[in-house]
């Protein structure tokens, strides 16, 4: 009878069509499926691009086109003295959006923020498990039980977060898309109704578009949300083609199927920058590869025999053969485009008699060695087994021998960890909220010993430094910080750093207004087509 | 024929359970820890990976697991996928339909195109047009599938721009599903180009999902034929005088059938292995690549479920295949 019923109304909207056509409709070639619409319940880039960005805010939100957390719903904030206590004033008049399965009767409030963010920090909460399953990977991941002691509501207006400890990242990562801000009016709506697992499949924001449908690993749309408190968007209707293939996707753009693909295939970059229908954008990514040293183990324990080996290391190579030139050989434990990048920190030069000669000073010969290459693409490595061959070939040339070995991606990054793995291993990073944190003390730090620091290196002076910074809300003494840090890393060379690799963007001549992320992500609230 | 179909299916439970085992404990075989993918390159802590895999029972014995699991189908509960967090029959009955609608399509082109095919090379066997044509059919069942479809979208979509590359109907259309079945919706909705449009995304992705079976029911036709032509009572339907049509189209082909017949029905098999490949590459969203994407998460509920799913659409029809035997050959009575 409700089919029957949705039939009759799409045919009765039938003379309302050529409005539709009429519509600017932008459509998007993104790369696959969202998990859900609850972004705190995921951790995948492609579920935060169909789900927190479009459809909701944060307290806090990164300036388009950099990693620096600027207002959101939050007009202002007030951090304590000891760094404990954050203040934030919530701006008002802002709307949830209207959509067929809910009106809100009441406008953004500090309850949302309490809501939203509360149920990911507190188990007993009555929505810390409303679904089957349902976990808060990224506020474990950036320790939210642990570091959020009360998150209290001073007015309605008014919402007060007391923290355990300072943590300075902590701005960046309530702009980050897991931290969205939902709405609780809906939210108790939904639990009234006994359909609670909703608010993961029908989701009301604040954001800039509104949801209208999804349908399941096709197709999802969106219609623009003209009370958006940021500014209605230029497009009205924003549709994701769920296109799995970098090269169909290409292929979707060419034939103007979509106005923008997300992770063209290298090999496609050139003859995507000829086409004159087609414009390239290009940035370096928030990202790094690299290669962890055992330093636990003999003789990677030896700083020396670390740096004579990076010598070895044709960076160039992998970057031409893996990358086709979308990437830089990398210096830095983190990425240039982020802040606290020390550019005074020069790379171990690529010199193999050097190299000979500082294995033997060590007094290491005819040293073995396993090389790990991930079975799987990312982002900051394309190819690792490829890479891993070059650097096979590099280290044969200082006579030393490499066996490659690779596992499936689960198992790889378990043994990885192991403290007792032998040889070295590629792997890589993402930055997630544009922090230097988010990378040196994350990857590098000796609490990750055994954990994500894959080269199980703990320097203690390398940890006070980061340790410090974390707990600093003064960026540029953090900046300090971290550009000291990186110093130490050099020297040391727990890893060999490879590469940073570039993200490249494609999308129609005529389309405007799109930022390239840093953080990579896909936004489209500012674009705008050219009819 | 009632006690035969009753046999059949006591066969049916038995096979049925027989599946449901495998697939429970060769996904489980495969390295790779689920909850471990969950968090990728961030490594989750000992306790928390210990404190999801209890969420999600997957600390307990693998006995239990699978007899509690089988306990949830024989209720029609088929579980909830790790990633998505959504029931596994639901989101199956969801993208079902575009694997049978992309399928239909498919077997009906290469039973049209494979069965002539085979009878005309048969009858003019060993000529140029038998050779091309099972040389065709050779090449089309050597044929990678991701390449094949590729190598179709770069040509048809990209560079003639006569079909669109992928989808299963223009964006412009917008209606709610009513049967899932693009073509069927697309009608029911009345709106105009909407049919044509649904039909032109299903060309490309039907052509190449048909090609192997193509090619394996023409290759199947044509034996079958040759065989059947060699047979006394053919020489003497000759003798009598009757027309060539009336040799090869009844008499011969109905025999030929029983063999052709088998063969479409175990295609159906190969088909919805054929579809992963193909889906995957149109972006067909059907239920072969919602279960190679869960593959490669281990998302251990989505790929037993599925897997049980298509297991016992297979084997139904096996036994509908079965049942028309007699109605093909009436010699064979069940």
């Amino acid at each position: 009878m409700k089919r029957a019923l949705i039939a009759a109304l799409a045919l009765a909207a039938l003379p309302m069509l050529p409005t539709v056509a009429a519509a600017k409709t932008f459509v998007f070639c993104s790369e696959g499926s969202p998990e859900g619409f609850d972004p705190g319940l995921y951790t995948a880039g492609t579920t935060f691009d169909a789900s927190g960005h479009p459809i909701y805010s944060r307290l806090l939100e990164f300036k388009p086109g950099t990693t620096q957390p600027e207002a959101g719903l939050a007009e202002s904030w007030e951090i304590s003295e000891d760094g404990t206590v954050y203040t934030f004033k919530l701006r008002k008049g802002v709307k949830f959006q209207t959509t067929d399965f809910f009106t809100p009767t009441r406008e953004f409030n500090a309850d949302d923020v309490i809501f939203s963010i509360g149920r990911m920090i507190d188990e007993k909460n009555a929505w810390n498990k409303y679904i089957t399953g349902g976990t808060w990977e990224y506020a474990e991941g950036m320790g939210f039980p642990k570091l959020i002691k009360s998150i209290d509501k001073v007015d309605d207006l008014t919402v007060k977060f007391t923290l355990n400890r300072p943590e300075a990242p902590f701005l960046a990562n309530i702009a980050m898309p897991f931290a969205s801000i939902l709405s609780k009016e809906y939210a108790d709506s939904l639990e009234k109704a006994g359909t609670k697992e909703q608010l993961n499949q029908q989701p009301v924001g604040t954001g800039p578009f509104t949801f209208v449908a999804y349908q399941q690993d096709a197709i999802i749309r969106y219609k623009k949300n003209a009370d958006y408190w940021g500014g209605a968007p230029k497009i009205d209707d924003l549709v994701f083609a769920i296109t799995t293939d970098a090269a169909v996707r290409y292929q979707k753009l060419k034939a103007g199927e979509c106005h923008l693909m997300p992770y063209p295939n290298a090999a496609d970059v050139q003859a995507m920058k000829a086409d004159e229908n087609l414009q390239v954008l290009e940035q370096e990514g928030l990202n790094i590869a690299y290669l962890a040293y055992n330093t636990t183990q003999a003789p990677f324990d030896k700083p020396e025999v670390r740096i004579a080996l990076n010598k070895a290391i044709n960076k160039q190579a992998i970057v031409d053969a893996v990358f086709q030139g979308m990437a830089t050989p990398a210096t830095n434990p983190i990425p240039p485009t982020m802040w606290s990048y020390n550019n005074d920190v020069k790379d171990d030069s690529y010199d193999l008699d050097a190299a000979k000669k500082m294995l033997a000073d060590a007094g290491v010969k005819d040293l073995s060695m396993k090389v790990w290459a991930m079975p799987v693409s990312r982002p900051y490595m394309l190819n690792a087994r490829r890479a891993a061959e070059i650097i096979q070939d590099d280290f044969a040339k200082i006579g030393v021998k490499v066996e490659i070995v690779s596992y499936e991606w689960a198992e790889y990054l378990s043994r990885s960890k192991a403290k007792d793995r032998d040889g070295a291993a590629i792997l890589g990073w993402t930055g997630d909220n544009g922090d230097p944190d988010n990378f040196l003390d994350t990857l590098l730090g000796c609490d990750a010993v055994g954990g994500n620091n894959r080269a199980q290196w703990c320097n203690q002076e390398f940890d006070a430094l980061v340790k410090k910074a974390k707990s600093t809300s003064d960026q540029a003494e953090r900046t300090k910080l971290y550009e000291q840090a990186q110093v130490i890393f050099k020297k040391d060379a727990p890893w060999a750093t490879l590469d940073h690799s570039l993200s490249v963007v494609p999308m129609r001549k005529g389309v405007t207004g799109f930022t390239q992320s840093p953080l990579g992500d896909f936004t489209f609230e500012a674009v705008d087509i050219a009819e | 024929m009632f006690g035969f179909l009753l046999r059949r299916l006591a066969v049916l439970i038995p096979t049925f359970i027989g599946v449901s085992i495998i697939a429970f404990s060769f996904i489980r075989l495969l390295p790779g820890d689920p909850v471990a993918l969950l968090s990728g390159e961030r490594v989750m802590s000992p306790e928390r990976h210990a404190q999801i895999s209890a969420q999600l029972g997957m600390d307990r014995p693998m006995v239990i697991q699978y007899f509690d699991y089988l306990g949830g189908v024989l209720t029609g509960d088929f579980g909830t996928s790790i990633v998505s967090k959504k029931p596994v029959l639901d989101q199956f009955l969801t993208l079902f339909p575009a694997t049978v609608e992309l399928s239909f399509c498919a077997i009906i082109i290469a039973v049209a195109l494979g069965i002539p095919a085979g009878i005309i090379a048969a009858v003019k066997r060993g000529s140029i047009f038998d050779q091309g044509l099972m040389g065709i059919a050779l090449v089309g069942y050597s044929m990678p599938i991701f390449w094949w479809g590729l190598l179709l979208i770069i040509l048809f979509s990209g560079i003639l721009q006569w079909f669109p590359v992928t989808g299963r109907i223009s964006l412009m259309f917008y209606f709610p599903q009513v049967t899932g079945f693009m073509l069927i919706d697309s009608l029911i909705s009345g709106q105009k180009g909407a049919f044509a449009s649904a039909l032109s995304h299903l060309a490309l992705p039907s052509i190449v999902l048909s090609t192997i079976p193509l090619a394996v029911i023409a290759r199947q036709t044509r034996s079958a034929m040759l065989e059947v032509l060699s047979e006394d009572y053919v020489r003497t339907a000759r003798a009598k005088g009757l027309s060539p049509f009336r040799v090869i189209g009844i008499h011969a082909l109905r025999n030929a059938m029983i063999p052709v017949v088998t063969t479409v029905g175990l295609q159906v098999g190969v088909m919805l292995a054929g579809a992963i490949l193909t889906e995957t590459i149109f972006s067909w969203p059907g239920i072969g690549k919602w279960i190679l994407d869960s593959v490669f998460r281990r998302d251990y509920a989505v790929i037993q479920g599925g897997l049980l799913l298509i297991a016992a659409i297979i084997m139904t029809v096996n036994l509908i295949v079965d049942l028309l035997y007699g109605l093909v050959n009436p010699r064979i009575r069940h």
